[in-house]
């Protein structure tokens, strides 16, 4: 461009640069040497656990919404690495702040399975879970979860705790002014806090070159004053190093980090979306051949770490674990109509006493 | 006990709630080293640090959305929006997670925070300055709405809110910030929240109003006095949840009434009053509640809003009317 040349006598004032982490190619094989947590075969072999028992349970959630005993349902299909590898590198007083599409990341933190199918069953006591009391429950309103996230790490380091704030959410949510307000802020004050922004190609049907035109989503952290990368986020032991490194330096006084994980969403949006009105088989069969389970198994299988049978008990105990919280769920009885005023308030005021005894009554007539 | 401006009394309750309490934390533009635009915040970042008060990116959502994070994590921060008109950013934020926080993790986390606003027009402030529109607040489950109308119920009210367990919205009336002048003793101590305050008494008619109206109400008030007619004036103070009994108990006594407020007509806060006085209070009616509000208008800029607020006249003539009907 003319202007370009124009220019060229200028001084550079400021260099930028994004950097993309992998180590485990699709195939299994290594791009580059695994990071040194990655030679513990307990640690990928927990990863890998997590990530089957997430996808298997995906498959029975959508099959309860399909008969019916199920509402809208997210699956993780294809991203699961994401959400269990971040959560992975997480300590256990740290705090999440998920999208709804986080299920792994819950799961690894100790929510049950029965909670998240009560969540989405249409029960807010699956919010009310077994996981860390001070973890978020999911954001459905895209990205506006992240100025809670700031506002969290704010709070940690006003305290002086050696605490992180996770953020999860979407390549759609990068485009709402919330999640730039909230890496600004975090830019601004060095924040213990590390945005994780999963890059699965679709905000439902929108892809992701109408949602922006720069180049990596991991450079809008440049621009809020920190540091961005850009991670396979189908090779989770670079979910997990990104994530660790990212925690770690947070912890430290380091400030803000930027994740985009760059995977593909394998499945619908939700169980309401029907993806093939927007996307050819076609398109979507070549990334089967990145998904993060069968590419983590590859490697697992490659260095003797795993076997058939392991495979098969794997999948025994998921199915186990599985059916005894669907039994849990199905099992739970609504809770009585009543008790939705009960904690819209610390106390419920005076003046809706009497409709919680009208909603009561009801039920008791 | 010395006599402080309406603003004033906002700045000592700030003060005291801070000294009080090590995870009240202020938050806003300008409400460090300015002190705030309408300087509620002056002193308090030499007091307590630029930790604790801080100068925020100028992004509203930002703001309110920091406060759900530092609420559930603990802290009790108190934004500031500077003016109402800005406050549309947070309605996201008030809506879908300050007001449902609680009750969506079944009170797991909460979120006691306080979003403060001045509101109303009146002092010839830029367009978007003059905003009143605080029935769309008192509409969110979830949410307390408190709009006091002096300096003691400012201070006693604010103290409250930043102490209460769950999120407050808390409109301060922009032209009476150091129009209203009275004693405050700066003692800690809060007055309820959800509770109307009976500022006058009387048997003829029963005026209801909130915030800055309160001013043309008194003075209404003191004109019907002149006249032989003896108007009981109620500041309503918390919007949502609002104090039903007074109400009722007021209209069941004097048989009329005449609500007051300066927001738009259609669908104000005036609306909910009479149709509580419809449902619960029709048979000691002797006159048609009436509603004195601002137009179904835009708020007019500066040249125009005097004539967009309720006079002193427009009340006593609804009141007048009242007390004439048969």
């Amino acid at each position: 461009m003319g202007s370009k040349r124009a220019n060229e006598e200028l001084p550079v004032i400021a260099h930028f640069e994004v950097r993309r982490r992998n180590y485990l190619a699709p195939d299994g094989s290594i791009d580059r040497p695994l990071p040194a947590f990655a030679t513990d075969a307990r640690l990928l072999v927990e990863l890998y656990r997590s990530m089957v028992l997430l996808r298997l349970f995906d498959r029975k959630a959508v099959a309860l919404q399909r008969t019916g005993r199920l509402g809208t349902y997210a699956v993780s299909l294809g991203q699961e690495a994401v959400s269990v590898g971040i959560a992975s590198a997480m300590r256990e007083d740290d705090v999440l702040l998920p999208s709804y599409r986080d299920n792994g990341a819950l799961l690894w933190r100790g929510v049950k399975p029965e909670e998240i199918l009560l969540f989405w069953g249409g029960d807010e006591r699956g919010n009310h879970f077994s996981g860390p009391r001070h973890d978020f429950p999911f954001c459905v309103p895209v990205g506006s979860q992240a100025p809670h996230a700031a506002g969290v790490a704010y709070a940690l380091k006003l305290r002086k705790e050696p605490r992180v704030a996770v953020c999860l959410f979407g390549d759609g949510a990068t485009s709402k002014g919330d999640v730039y307000e909230a890496m600004n802020f975090a830019g601004v004050h060095k924040l213990p806090l590390v945005f994780v922004a999963t890059n699965n190609q679709w905000a439902i049907s929108v892809p992701l070159r109408l949602q922006t035109g720069a180049e990596t989503l991991a450079q809008k952290a440049i621009a809020a004053g920190f540091s961005g990368e850009q991670v396979d986020g189908s090779d989770v032991a670079a979910m997990c190093a990104a994530a660790e490194e990212a925690i770690a330096a947070a912890r430290d006084g380091k400030g803000p980090h930027f994740i985009e994980a760059v995977t593909y969403r394998l499945g619908d949006h939700t169980t309401s979306d029907d993806a093939s009105r927007y996307r050819s088989a076609d398109a979507v069969q070549a990334h089967w051949k990145e998904e993060p389970v069968a590419r983590l198994r590859s490697y697992l299988v490659g260095r003797k770490m795993w076997t058939k049978a392991d495979e098969e008990q794997l999948a025994a105990e998921c199915h186990q674990r599985i059916e005894a919280a669907v039994e849990c769920y199905l099992k739970t009885p609504p809770r009585r109509a009543e008790t939705i005023f009960d904690n819209l308030y610390a106390e419920l005021p005076e003046a809706y006493a009497e409709q919680r005894r009208e909603l009561a009554g009801e039920d008791d007539a | 006990m010395p006599e402080v401006t309406l603003v004033e009394a906002i700045n000592l309750a700030l003060g005291r709630a801070m000294a009080d309490d090590p995870d009240v934390v202020v938050l806003g533009e300008d409400v460090g080293v300015n002190g705030g635009v309408f300087r509620a915040t002056v002193g308090l970042q030499e007091r307590f640090g630029p930790e604790r008060v801080l100068d925020t990116p100028l992004a509203e959502l930002l703001i309110s959305g920091l406060c759900v994070g530092m609420a559930a994590q603990g802290l009790k921060p108190v934004g500031e929006i500077q003016f109402m008109g800005f406050i549309y950013p947070c309605l996201d934020q008030l809506v879908n997670h300050a007001s449902r926080m609680r009750n969506r993790t079944q009170g797991r986390l909460t979120c006691p925070m306080v979003l403060r606003t001045p509101h109303g027009a009146g002092i010839r402030a830029p367009e978007h300055h003059s905003e009143s529109t605080e029935a769309m607040l008192a509409h969110i489950p979830g949410l307390r709405v408190v709009m006091p109308s002096s300096p003691e119920r400012a201070y006693g009210l604010l103290l409250a809110a930043i102490r209460d367990p769950d999120p407050v919205v808390f409109l301060e009336p922009t032209r009476l910030y150091r129009a209203a002048k009275g004693e405050v003793d700066d003692n800690g101590e809060a007055l309820p929240l959800d509770l109307a305050f009976i500022l006058r008494e009387g048997r003829d008619v029963t005026l209801i109003s909130w915030g800055a109206m309160l001013k043309e109400t008194m003075a209404a008030a003191d004109a019907l006095a002149d006249e032989g007619i003896a108007a009981e004036v109620i500041d309503l103070a918390t919007l949502k949840p609002y104090d039903e009994n007074t109400v009722l108990g007021s209209v069941a006594k004097t048989g009329r009434c005449v609500i007051v407020h300066e927001a738009a007509h259609t669908g104000g806060f005036g609306a909910e009053i009479a149709a509580l006085i419809a449902e619960r209070g029709l048979s000691s009616l002797l006159a048609p509640v009436t509603r004195v509000t601002g137009y179904d208008t835009v708020v007019p800029m500066a040249r125009l809003e005097q004539r967009y607020m309720p006079s002193v006249g427009r009340i006593v003539t609804a009141a007048r009317k009242a007390c004439q009907y048969n």
